[in-house]
């Protein structure tokens, strides 16, 4: 039933429990005995039943010693249970907490390229519902495969103790139950593969149009959107009454089967009974009553453990796209001894750098320069010419594919990353703000800064007073991604940042694109400041920025085709003059 | 939850024949025990012999057969309606989630609302179908077996009625305690899909931050919160078993001490002592059958009460009356004040401006000084607190909303594209767009470039968030989408800031020549996007600080004067 590679997952996984080995042979043994509890009381019924014969024919004596008995075993089984079922939890709960933290951490390590090219609708579901669905399996799994499957032994084993001529009656019927469970398992195997398909569609669709309402409801697209939506759902409705039905049949097959299990023991256990010398056995009605529950139960376990199978199927695969992420090859290590970059001057040296992000179409191409400590180096060119590449390369969210980058003439493959980071102050165009307070995304470069650093930084880069006009000043809680902030002030947030922290080299990504420019005007200065003895790396389109830069490196198409300051490029009359002089026609 | 029921009212047959049916299969099932009884004390004890058996073995079977037959007609029924059910449920949540504004959407989070679409709806459902199938057949079995225990004997019945009481306080304690517990575990859950999808949004800034290891913190403490809850309630949830087990088992020691006294002075016979256990075991089968019902009906309810949450919300936006106001303008704000909430400062305040039909409004400010809450104004995307908004004399909140913004064309701050062609893309203002028209609008935009460039040209695909197309090039489609649409009142939000100055201003030159004469409003943090407009309105902290064109402007409105400076003095010289 299984393929070889939901063995490996399965292999997995079970590694995965190594750590909760004690709790595993707790569950195993709790199951045991509960198992055996519950095959045994029948049998003291069956007993107790024998000394019922007939009127003044009742052995009381007998009978009240077993019920003491019986009940005795009722409680350890009750209790042996209830400890299996929270132990279970236990095992369960951790190891989908150990999965969560592990693709979470995997996260925080993957390559940019490989966030950057999938959705995150998709990376959420996988961390998020489908380590749900593995949970629920794996507690499925747990709390009824063992006691399913002792059942069942345990159940066969007694039954050939009681009455092996019965016992063999149910051996020989017992594999119909199961082909037939096995049988529409494997038919609805498909049919939920395609559910699971539409429901992927419906999220999809889901989350870009809510995710995007503004523009929905600005458009007055809602009732397109419902009928798309109603196309999807219908298709979704048909295909999950679909697996739904078909998989709600092994309940009902199994019945009938075990009905006619059931008539079989009845039939064959009562011939027995009107012709005690056909076979040498010695039976009892009472010994046909314990016989009769087990067949009761007997198919219980099979269809729970039909059950377990169709959700550990599922639950394997949940698990195999969560261990896909996990598997993903992280950002490459930091090399041994990597250097420790401890306030360095700011040179940055690019030295035939060559890059691309897919290998057939080229991007940067033997790109050579230096910046200077303290220089302003301005970015300019059209959209969609590599001003982000370079911010990629300089970061290392990006490793270039030939020649180097160094800073302070070390190469930046043999800086740790997380020192060659905390040296840059980054503000980017997409401004990004974690749910959190104020003051939490202030100081989220230096956790340990007081209070009145945290209200510099703030007046330094003009926040400070929108700040105080929010409802809670520097303690308001920011929603996911910035809430009702306005564009601008989620901008000026960010670079009060770096303001805060004041690292020895810059990257300003269209920092200011969406802050008036009376206000910027004002941070410029703030700015200015700042930038004296860093190295400063500004994409900008506005031109007074770009003027005051030492070196302007003009980009298009993913190469440097000009570099030199304003005057000089001006001069020279390239690409740059016109840009600069049809930006300022009019 | 109860209230939700009103979804299965289409699949009320369906709804009424799968519990019915469950009956039937329970009913059959009844008799089983009185079969085997009736084995017992004539075919074994009574000496019928075995041809008795048979027969009896033969009832049995199609007993099992008619049971079938019910049960996959039942199972048909309830997936059916089931089914049917959230197919309903997700279509009004859509339509609702639709109608939510922007405040609405801010405060509920859009990865809670797609949660709640997705998993909350799907347990819905698989609850909906449990319920039909046994919540029906569960307590008939209980009761059936109690009603054929009473008539074996009266003795024993009491003893299975009284069982069956101490169950159900059991069993209803046990569900009382757990659904709040249950929605506490899923309100975990939203916390820990808020940090997942955040640290994907905003990986660059926390590695550039060195945040990981903080992050990792948190998620840890999040995940924390959720194992613990999930453990606690589960630790609850999880006595429902041992209970039920322990409680029935009990039940059978007595039903069978009661039957051996009653064997014992001859009231019974040993078959029916059999007959009294099998029903306590049919109980006891059923019981645990429905004590897990119960774990999802309980987990279906904290569900559906977190989609009640989003079909109870109220539309946000208030109403008015038609009255037509005699108005030479086209478009004017009367003492327009505006705040977020209760306690905030107001956002706009006493705004009051009229617009002619066709004129080109700049609107300039600085961050945060109410230029978009004004834009949100035209289309009642908010609702003022005092004054009012009028176009053609009519306040907007008295034109029913798709009729108002029917007029707009917008081009949003941030330029979002959705999954599917350009075409598809750009026939969002005008469904029935020809080519023709969608090409005039995309050389208007200055994104004929854009087109040419793609291999496809209109057809070419979209993806996800228009993750394909670089930030100009968006803005450029989303700027043709609004013009598509040959818009009464076009709005252009800030919206230019990813243009270069010069296809900004080619863009301006296409906009005068428009044939229809839209209204135009133009928000902008640089002049020179606005400086040619009729009338520019200059904000700063919520006031109107100066109306008037450029010239006047630079004349009499000293914060206009010093934006046009900043940007001027330094920029040209």
């Amino acid at each position: 039933m299984a393929k070889p590679s939901q063995i490996k997952i399965l292999k997995r996984i079970l590694k995965q429990l190594k750590g909760y080995r004690l709790l595993l042979v707790a569950s195993i043994l709790l199951a045991l005995i509960s198992v055996a509890g519950s095959l045994i009381v029948p049998i003291f019924f069956g007993q107790i039943i024998d000394l019922i014969i007939g009127k003044g024919n009742v052995g009381f004596d007998l009978i009240i010693y077993k019920v003491f008995f019986i009940a005795s075993v009722i409680a350890i089984t009750a209790i042996c249970q209830w400890l299996m079922n929270v132990i279970n939890n236990a095992i369960t709960y951790n190891v989908v907490k150990d999965v969560r933290e592990e693709a979470f951490k995997k996260i925080q390590k993957l390559p940019l390229s490989y966030l950057d090219t999938k959705s995150t609708g998709d990376i959420v579901s996988r961390s998020v519902s489908d380590v749900d669905q593995f949970a629920d399996g794996l507690l499925m799994g747990f709390t009824q495969l063992f006691s399913g499957v002792l059942t069942i032994i345990g159940t066969l084993v007694l039954m050939l103790v009681l009455n092996w001529i019965i016992a063999l009656v149910v051996v020989v019927l017992t594999p119909i139950s199961l082909f037939v469970a096995k049988f529409i398992a494997t038919k609805t195997h498909a049919l939920f593969k395609k559910t699971a398909k539409i429901r992927g569609e419906q999220t999809a669709f889901v989350d870009e149009m809510i995710g995007n309402l503004k523009v929905v409801q600005a458009f007055g697209h809602e009732d397109e959107n419902v009928d798309r939506f109603n196309e999807i759902n219908e298709r979704y409705t048909k295909a999950s009454l679909n697996s739904i039905f078909f998989s709600s049949l092994v309940n009902p097959s199994t019945r009938f089967v075990n009905a006619i299990v059931y008539a079989a023991v009845a039939l064959s256990g009562a011939i027995t009974l009107i012709y005690p010398n056909l076979l040498p056995i010695a039976f009892s009605v009472g010994g046909l009553s314990t016989l009769l529950s087990y067949a009761n139960q007997y198919t219980k376990p099979f269809n729970e453990i039909s059950g377990v199978v169709t959700e550990l199927q599922n639950a394997i695969a949940c698990a195999g796209r969560i261990y896909e992420i996990i598997d993903e090859p992280s950002e490459s290590c930091d090399r041994e001894n990597a250097l420790t970059l401890i306030n360095p001057e700011g040179e940055v040296e690019f030295n035939s750098v060559y890059f691309s992000y897919v290998s057939d179409k080229k991007l940067i191409e033997n790109f050579n320069f230096k910046a200077k400590k303290g220089q302003r180096i301005a970015i300019v060119g059209p959209t969609g010419c590599g001003k982000t590449t370079l911010i990629n390369l300089l970061m290392r969210f990006y490793d270039v594919n030939e020649g180097k980058i160094c800073v302070d003439g070390n190469n930046i493959n043999e800086i740790t990353r997380k020192s060659l980071r905390s040296n840059y102050g980054m503000v980017l165009q997409d401004t990004w703000l974690k749910s959190g307070t104020v003051k939490e995304n202030i100081a989220m470069g230096n956790p340990n800064a007081t209070d009145e650093e945290i209200i510099a930084a703030a007046k330094a880069a003009h926040s400070h007073k929108f700040i105080m006009q929010m409802a809670n000043g520097y303690d308001t809680f920011i929603s996911e991604d910035g809430g009702n902030l306005s564009q601008g002030q989620k901008q000026l947030l960010c670079i009060t940042r770096i303001m805060l922290t004041l690292p020895p080299m810059l990257i300003l990504d269209e920092a200011t694109s969406s802050i008036d420019t009376r206000t910027e005007q004002r941070i410029q200065r703030a700015f200015a400041k700042m930038m004296k003895g860093r190295t400063s790396f500004i994409v900008a389109h506005r031109l007074s920025t770009i003027k005051e830069a030492d070196v302007i490196l003009v980009m298009k198409d993913g190469n440097v085709i000009e570099q030199g300051n304003h005057d000089e490029l001006i001069k020279k009359g390239g690409f740059y003059c016109n840009l600069y002089n049809s930006q300022f026609a009019h | 939850m109860m209230s939700l029921f009103k979804y299965l009212k289409a699949y009320k047959l369906q709804a009424i024949l799968a519990p019915l049916f469950k009956l039937l299969e329970a009913v059959f099932e009844l008799f089983v025990p009185l079969v085997v009884a009736s084995i017992i004390d004539d075919g074994i004890n009574g000496g019928q012999g075995v041809s008795y058996v048979i027969w009896a073995c033969v009832v049995l079977i199609v007993l099992g057969i008619i049971g079938l037959i019910s049960a996959v007609s039942a199972q048909y029924f309830a997936a059916k309606a089931a089914v049917g059910f959230s197919k309903e449920l997700r279509r009004d949540l859509f339509n609702k989630i639709q109608t939510f504004s922007y405040s609405q959407i801010d405060e509920m989070g859009t990865s809670s609302l797609i949660t709640r679409m997705n998993s909350d709806v799907n347990q819905i459902q698989s609850g909906v179908n449990l319920i039909l199938r046994l919540l029906m057949r569960s307590p008939f079995i209980v009761f059936g077996a109690m009603i054929m225990a009473f008539v074996v004997n009266v003795t024993a019945g009491s003893v299975i009625a009284i069982t069956i009481a101490i169950l159900s306080v059991v069993v209803f304690t046990i569900m009382i305690t757990t659904i709040p517990l249950y929605k506490k575990v899923q309100n975990n859950l939203d916390n820990v899909t808020l940090s997942t999808r955040e640290n994907l949004n905003g990986v660059r800034v926390i590695r550039a931050f060195c945040q990981e290891e903080q992050e990792i913190k948190n998620y840890e403490n999040r995940v924390d919160n959720l194992t613990k809850s999930q453990k606690f309630v589960g630790g609850i949830s999880s006595l429902m078993n041992p209970l039920t087990y322990a409680i029935i088992n009990v039940a059978i020691i007595v039903l069978i001490y009661v039957g051996a006294i009653k064997v014992d002075v001859g009231v019974l016979k040993q078959g029916e002592v059999i007959a009294l256990y099998n029903y306590a075991s049919q109980i006891l089968v059923e019981l645990i059958k429905f004590a897990n019902l119960i774990i999802i009906i309980n987990k279906s309810f904290a569900c559906g009460g977190r989609l009640k949450e989003i079909l109870d919300t109220k539309p946000s936006l208030k109403s008015g009356d038609y009255v037509k106001n005699i108005t030479h303008d086209y478009i004017n704000f009367n003492d327009v004040s505006v705040k977020y909430s209760e306690t905030a400062d107001f956002a706009l305040s006493n705004v009051t401006f009229s617009v002619k039909k066709g004129e080109t409004v700049g609107i300039i400010g600085g961050t945060g000084s109410g230029k978009t809450t004004l834009i949100n104004l035209l289309g009642h995307f908010y609702d003022v607190n005092l004054g009012e908004v009028l176009i053609d004399g009519v306040n907007v909140n008295a034109i029913g909303d798709e009729i108002l913004r029917e007029k707009f064309g917008i081009v949003p701050q941030k330029a979002v594209l959705f999954k599917g062609t350009i075409r598809d893309n750009l026939k969002w203002g005008k469904a029935d767009a020809t080519d023709e028209e969608i090409m005039s609008a995309v050389k208007i935009a200055q994104a004929e470039d854009v087109i040419k460039n793609k291999t496809n040209g209109l057809d070419e695909m979209v993806e996800e968030g228009g993750k394909n197309f670089s930030g100009g090039q968006k803005q450029r489609l989303t700027i043709a989408r609004a013009l598509v649409k040959k818009p009464e009142i076009l709005i252009f939000d800030d919206s230019a800031s990813a243009l270069d100055y010069a296809t900004d201003a080619n863009l301006r030159i296409a906009l005068k020549d428009l044939s229809y004469n839209p209204t135009v409003f133009i928000v902008s943090q640089r002049t020179s996007s606005i400086m040619h407009a009729d009338k520019i309105i200059v904000l700063n902290e919520g006031h109107v600080v100066g109306i008037g064109n450029h010239s006047e402007l630079l004349n009499n409105c000293e914060i206009y004067k010093e934006i046009y400076n900043s940007q001027f003095e330094t920029g040209v010289a």
